[in-house]
């Protein structure tokens, strides 16, 4: 039976190993828990899951199992938060609570699934749709006897869902959006420790061993000190429709800002053409020539492209095709000049990837950027990154 | 002897399994979780709990796996040697026993705590693979191999600042400390001040879960600053009343330091109050 349950863990992409669920045997072997599924899920996780981003994933994967029910629709379809954000809580009296008859358990998915199908916006205090604060069986904060509790906290009437139902880790999945300090932690694989500059450390092993082979005679040596020598170039894309992105964009950079010591940014509209800008407030007066920029950082730098790459394919290919002036030769040209100077390059975009699909433009930048695009998430800025340092 | 908590710490079950687990098939056990929640103090408390001698090994970014083993020291002995001391014969002298190297010659199964391995160079745990699987490992200046007499139990932190690799994962356990919903909370606060009055703890909660509500916090308050808030309440003999004044101007907690380390937090605290005032 665990050798089933282990498969289906594989098979929704859990990183579990041969070994772990030796070690999962072993535990059940020497009794550690009793019979209940409760105590079994418990230990299962700490066996099986070495990474709070992936407790969600095992929750469902379990819940599925468990279950026996194929897939449960609310958890895959992801109802807008907005829909259950509690604004009342009606109050029902006993009468009504009474009245309110019970539905059994297929039937109540089956309703749900049907009616989640059916439903496209937020609702409240009715007694159907899935909302807030009603007597519908489905939502938050309201009053069903064998309800599905979606999202919210519960109000207390506790009705029988599981521990690994409730997806208390959803947040901790990595696959949602970032915060400063978790942008911090992706940057953190680009950390590459060097030793540079003046030497002012004391290189104890190095001056052990070169004074046992001047046979006694102390030769001391020093070393530079050890730093971050990583250099980042941060191209990012301003104005327009990158408006709607702004605070992700914000939090990227302050993030990168405080973990790079060598990071050089510019801003850039939909595509970079023969000049850049420092200061967004002042990008009419002081603009940097691209050719500048190519001549002033060596080889050495990483280039990071920030941007939605959503544009007319006009914008890419042709000149004159810039939306705020002439440009004598096209955004490719230029694009693929700024890869060659820096062969380590990326596309941080932050529309979701599913989408990327529907804009040529994006298509086209995916092409120029050798499929190095990749969505500002958490799991996308973890893949760049190692796209980076490959 | 199994784990359960103590007097002074509250476990809550999935913890106290996950320790059990780790001891029972004697594997580390990784703990991670949100700053203040009491990961450092659980292999102190567990060592308490089980009367278990206690081995700690605080990482620093400068910390080689070698160190946790042993060290040999070189510079005595070269001083010694000019000094003519008879003791530099004999090279044991000058091998400093680690943390590691300790709890495996223990008489009795001893605890060991490696704290926030995390702050450790990406290596870092790569090199300990051998020895915590095998519980031995070489010391080549003795030409000796140290093998632990009893397997301790081996308690390691992280703040999740780098991603541990995969081979040093499979072979731990892992228990990711969830923040304390507000039962758990009581029961925590009651651990370590009994005395507490119930209207102002229960006053206290509710401002601190608000507080940690505010969208936008840089440093979320945790379990050990609301200890530490609760005790400056109780020295400066604060009412419940003075809590509970929601309305009046003071829409700041007092004593909000201890809560808020932040100067932005502070600032956006103060604003969001302002604004709430306003509404009202």
């Amino acid at each position: 039976m665990l050798v089933d349950f282990f498969l289906h863990l594989k098979a929704r992409e859990l990183p579990v190993s041969t070994q772990e669920l030796l070690a999962l045997l072993e535990a059940l072997k020497a009794r550690l828990v009793g019979p209940s599924l409760d105590d079994f899920y418990l230990l299962a996780r700490t066996v099986l899951v070495k990474d709070e981003a992936h407790y969600d994933r095992f929750d469902r994967a379990f819940a599925e199992y468990f279950k026996g029910l194929e897939a449960l629709p609310g958890f895959d379809v992801d109802i807008p938060e907005e829909w259950l954000k509690l604004a009342a809580r009606r109050h029902l009296s006993e009468a009504d609570r009474l009245r309110l008859q019970k539905l059994s358990y297929e039937k109540l998915f089956d309703q749900f699934r049907q009616r989640l199908a059916e439903q496209k916006e937020r609702h409240e205090g009715g007694s159907k749709w899935i909302g807030t604060a009603g007597t519908s069986p489905y939502g938050h904060g309201g009053y069903h006897p064998e309800g599905i509790r979606i999202g919210g906290d519960s109000v207390g009437n506790r009705t029988a869902l599981k521990v690994w139902e409730r997806r208390e880790f959803r947040n901790l999945d990595d696959s949602v959006e970032l915060g400063v300090r978790n942008i911090k932690v992706a940057l953190r694989r680009l950390r590459r420790f060097a030793r540079q500059g003046a030497a002012t450390e004391l290189d104890l092993d190095g001056t052990i061993a070169g004074t046992a082979r001047n046979g006694g005679w102390l030769d001391l040596h020093l070393r530079p000190e050890r730093h971050n020598a990583v250099k980042v170039l941060l191209f990012l894309d301003i104005g327009g429709s990158m408006d709607d992105h702004i605070r992700t964009c914000e939090e990227l950079f302050s993030a990168a800002r405080a973990e790079f010591k060598h990071l050089e940014h510019f801003y850039f509209h939909n595509c970079v053409y023969e000049g850049v800008w420092k200061d967004n407030r002042r990008r009419h007066d002081e603009r940097t020539a691209t050719w500048d920029v190519i001549h002033t950082y060596g080889p050495d730098y990483k280039l990071i492209f920030v941007g939605d790459a959503s544009m007319s394919p006009y914008e890419i290919d042709r000149p004159g095709g810039s939306v705020e002036h002439w440009n004598d030769e096209p955004g490719a040209l230029w694009i693929s000049r700024l890869l060659k100077t820096w062969p380590k390059a990326i596309w941080l975009n932050p529309l979701p990837e599913a989408h990327w699909h529907y804009t040529p433009s994006i298509r086209r930048l995916r092409e120029l950027f050798g499929e190095r695009m990749f969505p500002l998430t958490l799991d996308g800025l973890d893949r760049a990154m190692r796209a980076l340092t490959r | 002897m199994k784990f359960e908590g103590t007097d002074t710490y509250v476990a809550t079950r999935d913890l106290t399994l996950a320790v059990n687990a780790a001891m029972t098939l004697q594997r580390p056990l990784l703990i991670k979780g949100e700053p203040g929640t009491g990961k450092t103090l659980l292999a102190e408390e567990v060592a308490r709990a089980l009367g278990r001698p206690l081995f700690q090994w605080h990482i620093k970014s400068t910390t080689k796996a070698q160190q946790g083993l042993y060290e040999y020291d070189a510079v005595s002995r070269l001083r010694d040697s000019q000094l003519g001391d008879p003791r530099v014969e004999d090279i044991a002298h000058y091998i400093v026993h680690g943390v590691l190297w300790q709890a495996f010659e223990s008489d009795v199964p001893a605890v060991v705590l490696i704290d926030e391995i995390d702050k450790a160079d990406i290596e870092f745990p790569n090199d300990l693979l051998r020895e915590l699987d095998r519980m031995e490992f070489h010391c080549y200046e003795l030409r000796k191999t140290i093998r632990a007499r009893h397997r301790p139990l081996i308690v390691i932190t992280s703040n999740n600042e780098k991603e541990l690799p995969d081979a040093f994962l499979r072979r731990c356990f892992f228990h990711y400390i969830r923040f304390p919903d507000k039962e758990t909370m009581t029961r925590i606060v009651d651990v370590h001040y009994p005395g507490l009055k119930r209207e102002l703890l229960r006053e206290a909660l509710e401002i601190f879960f608000e507080l940690r509500d505010v969208p936008g916090l840089k440093k979320k308050p945790s379990t050990s600053e609301l200890l530490d808030w609760l005790r400056l309440l109780l020295a400066e003999e604060i009412p419940a009343e003075a809590l509970r004044a929601k309305d009046a101007k003071e829409a700041i907690p007092p004593l909000h330091g201890a809560l808020l380390k932040n100067e932005q937090d502070v600032h956006l605290f103060e604003r969001l109050a302002f604004m709430a005032r306003r509404k009202s």
